[in-house]
């Protein structure tokens, strides 16, 4: 197998952590040379710190008019770096940016994707992953047909990051037309710092149980103290108590991380099928017949009023 | 304004999955199938961008004979036009084909923008809508929650990572549509009777040049169901809240090793 392309994704010159996760994943399965993508404005100088990761060769577009994402800009750099590196297959990681351009750039060099990727073997010259449907509810295997280069997005949080490697060659990306038609104009701060549940490792979710808005406190509370991401079931966002970019299910996000912890959630099909694949499920609810607890590696029955202020003591306690 | 809807047909959000008997795709037995959630916001935008500007929706399924019920469904609710590619059993989850199918479909309309959903409940692929935007050659927006049409451009904002990115775009564009972004009507009893009136215009995926499944670009190899949880520890905790508390956070200190 040749080459494997990974697209390095950054902002403010900060590069993400699951983009490393991706570039290591490519180390494992690559024989041939691992080269990263990194396009931006003024990120030149991160390029070289890839070669820690794996990377061989590190092709760069730098351009102000590439400072903020946009779909058809980074198709363009990217599409570039594949032809100079005739990669055979192309890595994204699986975040906002990685879901948009994945496709359009899998679009333009005529080949499909396998998107949403919990986990990816070789078969010769094949890469075959396994990735859930129906959000969850179950597990399939693919692969690209006779199609190369093979587009594969990996689902964030799975795969593990490691450093190893020398120095990377940089390579510039140039000649780029950069006729951009839809325009980042600006990138809005809405997350205060909050930590998004498509990237945790540990997701605290409330639901109907809370009876109302202000309690998401309590949930914050012990996110906060765990080091997790605040989630919350379909119910509370349809009842308006915290914004949908928090919903985890069928028809929100669908997540996998080591830790999650449902509170006054009893466990709807669609939400099961959001966050059954993570790896330790903890149930806290009053009611001892709750689906939620078929799930559960653990669970609490009881008032989660009184529960969750005790289990955030706790982990304080444990943090020191 | 003339709209263009894609719609793709799924199990219901609530249908309990079970593998079919070659254990790559589902058991179709008992299965009620729905337009794909997300698919309502993209319908639900046209509708109201077509009611406040006139123009005309179309809404197009490329699917087997059911998928029909997804389109009397759209046009119930309002579109006002609807085709019908019939195939698609051979292609399910091939976002690449599905889209060069759609963009053949599509290609010689009269369009300003074409709406999806950001992915269908089902293959989970999310891939259909910027494939089918690249194909068009026209730019797109995906995982749209906020839009304001103008005469000849947009305005678009879609949530990443921890923000808000605002952007402009010219028409025609393609939008994929997320939750929040509207409230999806239903279909009212006058609609569904008018429906059944209006035509569904019916393509054969031959007729496109397309020749489905020759050269595929997604090939599923097997379909399995989760593995079984077995049973967890669950402690009882109305008595002693903050005990059951504490012995929980131990737990998942010493043992699950997840704190």
């Amino acid at each position: 197998m040749a080459g494997i392309l990974v697209f390095i994704e950054q902002r403010d010159s900060e590069i993400r952590k699951a983009s490393l996760q991706a570039l290591s994943e490519a180390k494992r399965h690559a024989d041939g040379d691992v080269a990263a993508v990194l396009v931006g404005s003024g990120v030149t100088d991160q390029a070289t710190g890839l070669g820690a990761w794996g990377a061989a060769k590190v092709f760069v577009a730098d351009d102000p008019k590439l400072a903020l994402y946009s779909a058809e800009g980074y198709c363009e750099a990217l599409a570039k770096a594949a032809e100079l590196a005739a990669p055979t297959a192309v890595f994204f990681a699986g975040t906002a940016m990685g879901r948009d351009l994945g496709p359009r750039f899998a679009a333009r060099l005529g080949v499909g994707a396998l998107a949403d990727v919990i986990g990816l073997e070789r078969d010769g010259d094949r890469f075959v992953a396994r990735r859930p449907v129906y959000s969850g509810k179950a597990f399939a295997t693919a692969d690209t047909g006779g199609h190369d280069p093979q587009v594969i997005t990996l689902r964030p949080n799975v795969f593990a990051a490691e450093e190893g490697g020398g120095s990377a060659e940089v390579v510039p990306v140039e000649g780029l037309s950069l006729n951009i038609r839809a325009v980042v104009e600006e990138l809005v701060d809405t997350g205060g710092g909050e930590l998004d549940v498509a990237e945790a490792d540990i997701i605290v979710s409330g639901g109907r149980g809370l009876k109302g808005p202000e309690n998401f406190a309590l949930i914050r509370d012990l996110a906060k103290a765990v080091g997790g991401a605040v989630g919350a079931s379909r119910a509370a966002v349809d009842a308006g108590w915290i914004a949908h970019k928090h919903q985890v299910g069928q028809t929100g996000k669908v997540v996998s991380p080591s830790l999650y912890i449902a509170a006054g959630i009893s466990g709807a099909i669609q939400h099961l099928a959001g966050m059954s694949s993570s790896k330790v499920i903890v149930a806290v609810n009053k009611d001892p017949d709750a689906p939620i607890f078929k799930i559960a590696d653990y669970g609490i029955v009881g008032d989660l009023f009184q529960v969750l202020p005790a289990m955030t003591e706790e982990a304080k306690k444990l943090a020191g | 304004m003339n709209c263009i809807v894609c719609v793709t047909s799924v199990p219901d959000t609530a249908s309990v999955i079970k593998i079919g008997p070659e254990a790559k795709s589902i058991d179709e037995t008992g299965i009620k199938w729905i337009v794909s959630p997300y698919d309502e916001y993209a319908l639900e935008e046209a509708l109201q961008l077509t009611e406040a500007k006139g123009g005309e929706v179309t809404a197009i399924t490329y699917g087997p004979a059911r998928a029909e019920a997804a389109l009397r469904d759209c046009l119930a609710r309002g579109a006002h036009k609807a085709v019908h590619v019939l195939g698609g059993e051979a292609t399910l989850g091939d976002s690449f084909t599905i889209a060069k199918v759609l963009a053949k479909a599509i290609e010689g309309r009269d369009y300003d923008l074409v709406l999806c959903g950001f992915k269908g409940v089902g293959t989970d692929n999310g891939q259909v809508g910027p494939m089918l935007a690249e194909l068009l050659g026209i730019p797109h927006v995906a995982n749209v929650t906020k839009l304001e049409v103008g005469d000849g451009s947009l305005r678009a904002g879609r949530d990443v990572e921890g923000g808000q990115e605002q952007i402009s775009s010219p028409l025609p564009a393609l939008l994929t549509c997320q939750k929040g972004l509207n409230e999806p009507r239903y279909a009212a009893l006058k609609g569904i009777m008018a429906a059944k009136r209006k035509p569904v215009d019916k393509v054969e995926v031959a007729s496109l040049g397309i020749d489905e499944g020759a050269d595929p670009f997604y090939v599923r190899r097997s379909l399995e169901l989760p593995p079984p949880k077995s049973g967890g520890t669950i402690i009882q905790g109305e008595d002693d809240p903050a005990g059951a508390a504490a012995q929980l956070v131990n737990l998942l200190r010493t043992e699950a090793k997840a704190i």
